[in-house]
Order: structure tokens, then C-alpha cells, then sequence
């Protein structure tokens, strides 16, 4: 029997998370696993038992589920669906080499108590029950036909990379950029590595009023200070060094009432040192009388602005603000019809806006055109209109007036075994809290299709085993999550000797390098 | 043969015992586990804080003054599903707590940062306040707070997209 038990115990070590020797039964072991223990101690023992030792894989029982893209999304449902089931193995692929989608990549640099997050996460992805898959494009280098093919489920969780365009003449000129290039460049996002916005002009023009558009506006009017003790890239940190702006316009369809940002952000606006707030008093009128009938929310969001653009100031407020060499505010009732051209030059010289009216009140007013246009002279101009999700495979079924993949409560119409969560189940907007419940409800409409046997689990799936050839074979190295940790590492060091969290490395090739070596 | 059965029930039994554990772990986000308040260690010092979960159920746990309530979620290993998702940073509102009217007025004051915060938790009450602010004294022993239905912010903007 000693070869046998011998077998069993280096099969347990190897495939089990704990492994506990029972001293009443000296050749004897418990393995204690998360459940999967009895199973698969049984499937491998009649097989030792059978015909001595042999490489017995742990893939007959265990529903593996796969998720693409590790962002918010990707991994609260993985983490939902982990904890759930003791049996479930969950594989994370990410395209680029890092995880965390937005909250690497889209949170601003001075909210890094919003990125606490990432502690969650790096729990999950080191469960042993969970692995990540970095540097794997799924569309590209793999299909979602051959996931389907090697899990039992797939999710698609890979939020929106694209963005709503204004649709108006003159949008292609240089000097014009959407809110999330604008993000992806102070954040570090090796697409928008590129980007080299001149800042060399007095005023910026926002369009968009949510909390995105807020933080381009915070970012550039920031004191330097500040920013360079944030992990905000360093080629962003030179460029704002010498930046020109001094002005920047938040621009909004609607009235103040319908304002999308929310009242921490604008409080960080109000407080920002060395700026000054400039409302155009008028687009203020009847709101006050409006307060008295708005849910405690939105009524103190409105109050702060109310506060903000018409009280007259103390006098060390009128101090601060007449020191301020910077200046923001809103514009309310404001839409774009043109971006206007320097004469015969490609660069932007300024912004047309046409002047709405409201019809009707609250959350349902609609802006309505009154045929009149106002001109407003920048020589930056950043669209804040809307993340926008796209299609990644032919074969998935993808809704393009909505940019989502329709769905009814995380199941994907029309294609079994295939779910999704986050932005792309739902739409971009929402913050990581928000994802997080969607991400939660789509991991138990999985389990509830485990359990009902709507998702077939009688059928062994490979898994990483089969995908890991795939790729292989394709010439694409993943990278794990601890070569991700190596660049973690490089990542913070680097930015301790400048007094910041992290610097960020700033292309693929430099991450590869570093998780490889 | 025998070897299978024995191991078998040996599973069976540590499994029950660990599986009762198991799902009784979160991922307590360790950032912020113990804090001690300035009284020394004794058991008389605790102060008893009931937690009614989303499935209406009582659970009884102790914490020490200066503990805040979220301290107590993760100290305790209560599995509130995506609680305290910022570590009590004043970033998020899934630490939303609820409480009877008498129990709020004991509660301190509120800050203009705290109630941003709140103002975008779902289900807002009057009686509402967020765990990771509200710390534990002697005055509040029994203390009874409810979580509420889910831990949704509702910075959405109806854009007509969805």
C-alpha cells in the first residue's frame, strides 16, 4: 500500500489547497479543499487503485468559468462566483500585461482611496481558485467560440474603449479630444501614450458635466503640488508644467438642475487652491425657488452651486479668489454644432454652441434649440459625452444603438453559456459600487443556471489547459498574475524616489520586459 | 477498499467543519483590521453591536470603543457582500447603515464629507448613516443597524443609453 498512499499524497499536495496528516491513521490523509476534496479523491483513487500512478487531472468536476477583461466587472463577479461554489475555477484574460481596467486607468490620480479596490481584487486573483491571464487579446488571439468550447461559461466583463462622438464638423481638428484619451493619457494608458494635447493655450472648453469632465478640469487646473505626489504619469506631469491654461469651461446641454456630477466633486472644484469660480449668474435663475421640491441629494448638490455662483463671498473667501490665478466654471443650456478653425490652419480657434431652452423640469427637462449660437474662443476642447462599448467577436451578439451586448440579467440573448457584466451589460456609466451589484447579479444569474442545469456541466471542459496550447501555438505568452506583481514592484519603487505611489511604466514592451526577466 | 472508506468518512467530517467555516469567510480587506482603542484589552470594555442582515437575520457581535462599525464587520468576519468596497475611505457608500431614530441621535455629528457620500447610497434614509464613521462607545452598547438592500451608489446618469 506504501506506493499507493504515497501516490495519493503527492497527487493531493499537488492539485489540493491544504493537506492535513491524521495522526490516527498514519498513512492516511485528509485533504481539505474547498470542496473538491471527496470528489476528485475518488475519481483519482479508483484510478490509482486501477492502474497504479498516473498524471490524474483534476478537470472532470469542476465547472471552470472564464471572464474577459479584469477590470471592476470581471473581477467582482469572479470574486462572487468563487466564494459561491467551492468547486468553481475561474480564468481572468486581459489584454493588456496589467489588471484593473478603469480603476488603474480611468480613476483620477488624486482618488487614490478609490483605487482600494485593487486590494479586493489581488485577493481574488490569488485565490487558488483563480487565475489570471494577462497579454491575451480575445477577439485576436483567441475566439470566443474556442472559450466557449473550453468553459463551461464565459463572461464578457471588457467595459467600454470607445467613445461617443459629438457628431458635429470640425471634430477631427488638432486641439480636439475625447474625456477618455484625455484620462488615458494622464493615467498612463499605453494607447494614449501619444496623445501630446498642446497646452499652450488661456482657455479649455469641457463638453460634459459629469464626474469625468469634472476631473479633466481638475486635473488641469491643479496645482503642480499637488499632482506630482499622485501617480499621475510623468511625460503628464512636464506637459502641465508648462501648460498656458488658466480657464476652463464646463459645458452642459442642460440647466443646473440636470447637472450629472456629483456634489464631492464639485466640493473639490469650490476648494481647489489657487482657483477662482466664474458662473454666468443668469443661468441660475428659478433654481432657488426649485430647491424646496428635490430629494435631499440633488438639493444639496444644487445649494453648493447656487452657493458657489451667486453668494456674495466673506471676506478671506473674496481674498483667496482674488489672488487665484486660475479660473473655472459652468455653462449651462449649451450644445456644440462646430468646432471653429483657425483660417487656414488645421488648429482649432474655437467652440460654436447653440443656446438651448428647457422643456419641462428635474430629471426629464429636455434641452430644445432656440436657433441661436454663441462662439467661445479656446484653443482646447474636451469631449465628455460618454464612454462607448464595441463589438470583439463576430460571433456575439452586439446591440450598436445601445453599444451593449444585449442581455437579460447577465444572460446574453440568443447564445448559451455566454453572460456578461459590467459597462458592457449595461451601459457606461456607474461607479465601481455600481459595477460591483451588476457584476454580483450576473455571477448568480451563472449560478443559478449552474444549479438548474440550464448551463450543461456534465461534460469535463479543459479549461486554461486547452487555451494555454492555443495560445502557445500562437506564438502569445501570457503573463501571470505574479509577473504582474514583479511590475508592480518595478512600478513602485520607481515612483518612491520621486515621492509618489507609483510611475506607472508606459508601453506594453516595457511591462512584457519587466514580467519576463 | 477499506483505505477508500475511511478516507471517505475522514473527508466527509473535516469538510463539514471547514465548509461551515468557508462560507463564513469574506475577503475582509485586512488594510484595516484591528484597531484598539485606548482602554486596555478587558472584556467589560466591549460594546455589543447588533447587525440585521439583508435576509432579516440578528447577528450579535462585540467591538471595542474607537472601533468603527466597519472595524467590527471585518474584525468580525460578518459576510455582508461588498461591504466597506473603499477600506473606509470616504469613497464609496456600500457601508451603508441604517438605524432606529433614538439610536441616530446618539450617533455624533455628521461631517459635509460623510453626507456626500451618503447622498449616493441606495435605499437613503433619514436614519442613515455610512459604518466607517460611526465609532463605537460605551453609550452605544445594543446598538442595533440594519444593512440596507444593496450597496448600489446611484451615480448613473439616465442618459437614455440603458
Amino acid at each position: 500500500m506504501e506506493g499507493a498512499n504515497k501516490c495519493i499524497l503527492n497527487h493531493v499536495r499537488r492539485h489540493c489547497g491544504t493537506l492535513i496528516v491524521n495522526a490516527g491513521f498514519p498513512r492516511t490523509v485528509m485533504a481539505v479543499t474547498q470542496g473538491t476534496a471527496l470528489k476528485t479523491l475518488d475519481v483519482n483513487l479508483s484510478r490509482v487503485f486501477a492502474g497504479g500512478c498516473g498524471k490524474a487531472s483534476l478537470s472532470s468536476c469542476s465547472p471552470k468559468v472564464c471572464i474577459v477583461g479584469s477590470g471592476p466587472a470581471g473581477f467582482y463577479t469572479a470574486q462572487h462566483l468563487i466564494k459561491a461554489r467551492q468547486d468553481v475555477e475561474v480564468d481572468i484574460y486581459e489584454r493588456l500585461p496589467v489588471p484593473f481596467g478603469l480603476v488603474r486607468f480611468g480613476v483620477a490620480p488624486d482618488h487614490p482611496e478609490v483605487k482600494n479596490v485593487i486590494n479586493t481584487f489581488t485577493q481574488t486573483a490569488k485565490h487558488s481558485r483563480c487565475s489570471f491571464y494577462g497579454n491575451v487579446n480575445v477577439g485576436k488571439n483567441v475566439s470566443i467560440t474556442e472559450l466557449q468550447q473550453a468553459y463551461h461559461a464565459v463572461v464578457l466583463s471588457y467595459g467600454a474603449e470607445g467613445n461617443r462622438s459629438m457628431g458635429v464638423p470640425g471634430e477631427d481638428l488638432a486641439g480636439v479630444y475625447s474625456a477618455k484619451d484625455f484620462v488615458g493619457w494622464y493615467n498612463g494608458l499605453p494607447s494614449c501614450r501619444e496623445l501630446s494635447p498642446d497646452l499652450s493655450c488661456e482657455t479649455a472648453v469641457i463638453l460634459g458635466q459629469g464626474n469625468v469632465a469634472l476631473d479633466v478640469a481638475r486635473i488641469l487646473l491643479s496645482p503642480i503640488d499637488i499632482l506630482k505626489k499622485t501617480d499621475i504619469t510623468q511625460p503628464t506631469l512636464e506637459a502641465l508644467a508648462e501648460s498656458q491654461v488658466r480657464r476652463v469651461l464646463i459645458v452642459g446641454r442642460r440647466g443646473p438642475i440636470q447637472i450629472a456630477c456629483t456634489i464631492k466633486e464639485l466640493r473639490e472644484m469650490v476648494n481647489l487652491p489657487d482657483t477662482r469660480p466664474d458662473m454666468v449668474a443668469a443661468d441660475f435663475d428659478g433654481v432657488k425657488e426649485a430647491l424646496k421640491d428635490l430629494p435631499r441629494p440633488r438639493k444639496r448638490l444644487t445649494e453648493l452651486m447656487l452657493k458657489t455662483a451667486l453668494e456674495v463671498p466673506g471676506e478671506k473667501e473674496q481674498e483667496r479668489r482674488s489672488k487665484a490665478s486660475r479660473t473655472w466654471g459652468f455653462r449651462f443650456f449649451r450644445s456644440p454644432v462646430e468646432v471653429l478653425a483657425e483660417p487656414g490652419h488645421s488648429r482649432i480657434a474655437g467652440i460654436r454652441l447653440a443656446i438651448n431652452k428647457l422643456e419641462g423640469s428635474g430629471d426629464g427637462a429636455q434641452a430644445v434649440l432656440t436657433g441661436e449660437v454663441e462662439d467661445v474662443p479656446c484653443g482646447l476642447v474636451v469631449s465628455s459625452i460618454g464612454y462607448k462599448s464595441l463589438p470583439i467577436d463576430p460571433s456575439v451578439p452586439f446591440d450598436s444603438r445601445k453599444a451593449i451586448v444585449p442581455n437579460t440579467m447577465g444572460r446574453v440573448k440568443q447564445a448559451a453559456g455566454l453572460y456578461c457584466s459590467g459597462w458592457l451589460k449595461t451601459g457606461p456609466t456607474g461607479v465601481i459600487a455600481t459595477t460591483m451589484n451588476n457584476s454580483f447579479d450576473t455571477a448568480r444569474s451563472i449560478l443559478e443556471d449552474m444549479d438548474s442545469g440550464t448551463l450543461d456541466m456534465s461534460a469535463a471542459k479543459p479549461g486554461s489547459q486547452s487555451i494555454s496550447a492555443l495560445l502557445e501555438k500562437r506564438g502569445v505568452k501570457p503573463v501571470t498574475f505574479s509577473d504582474w506583481e514583479k511590475i508592480d514592484n518595478v512600478e513602485m519603487k520607481r515612483g518612491e524616489s520621486r515621492g509618489k505611489p507609483r510611475e506607472k511604466l508606459l508601453t506594453v514592451e516595457e511591462m512584457l520586459h519587466v514580467a519576463w526577466t | 477498499m477499506a483505505l477508500v472508506t475511511t478516507l471517505r468518512r475522514l473527508v466527509q467530517n473535516s469538510l463539514r467543519e471547514y465548509s461551515r467555516k468557508a462560507s463564513a469567510v469574506t475577503w475582509p480587506t485586512k488594510q484595516r483590521s484591528f484597531s484598539i482603542g485606548t482602554q486596555p484589552l478587558r472584556s467589560d470594555n466591549k460594546v455589543t453591536v447588533n447587525f440585521i442582515n439583508r435576509d432579516g437575520e440578528k447577528i450579535t457581535v462585540k467591538g471595542l470603543p474607537g472601533d468603527s462599525l466597519l472595524d467590527v464587520v471585518i474584525n468580525e468576519d460578518l459576510d455582508f457582500d461588498g461591504f466597506g468596497a473603499c477600506e473606509g475611505t470616504l469613497a464609496c457608500s456600500t457601508c451603508h447603515l441604517i438605524f432606529d431614530e433614538e439610536m441616530y441621535k446618539k450617533l455624533g455629528p455628521i461631517t459635509d464629507e460623510e453626507m456626500d457620500m451618503l447622498d449616493l447610497a441606495y435605499g437613503l434614509t433619514d436614519t442613515s448613516r455610512l459604518g466607517c464613521q460611526i465609532c463605537l462607545t460605551k453609550s452605544l452598547e445594543g446598538m442595533v443597524a440594519r444593512v440596507p438592500e444593496s450597496v448600489a451608489d446611484i451615480r448613473q446618469t439616465k442618459d437614455g443609453s440603458s
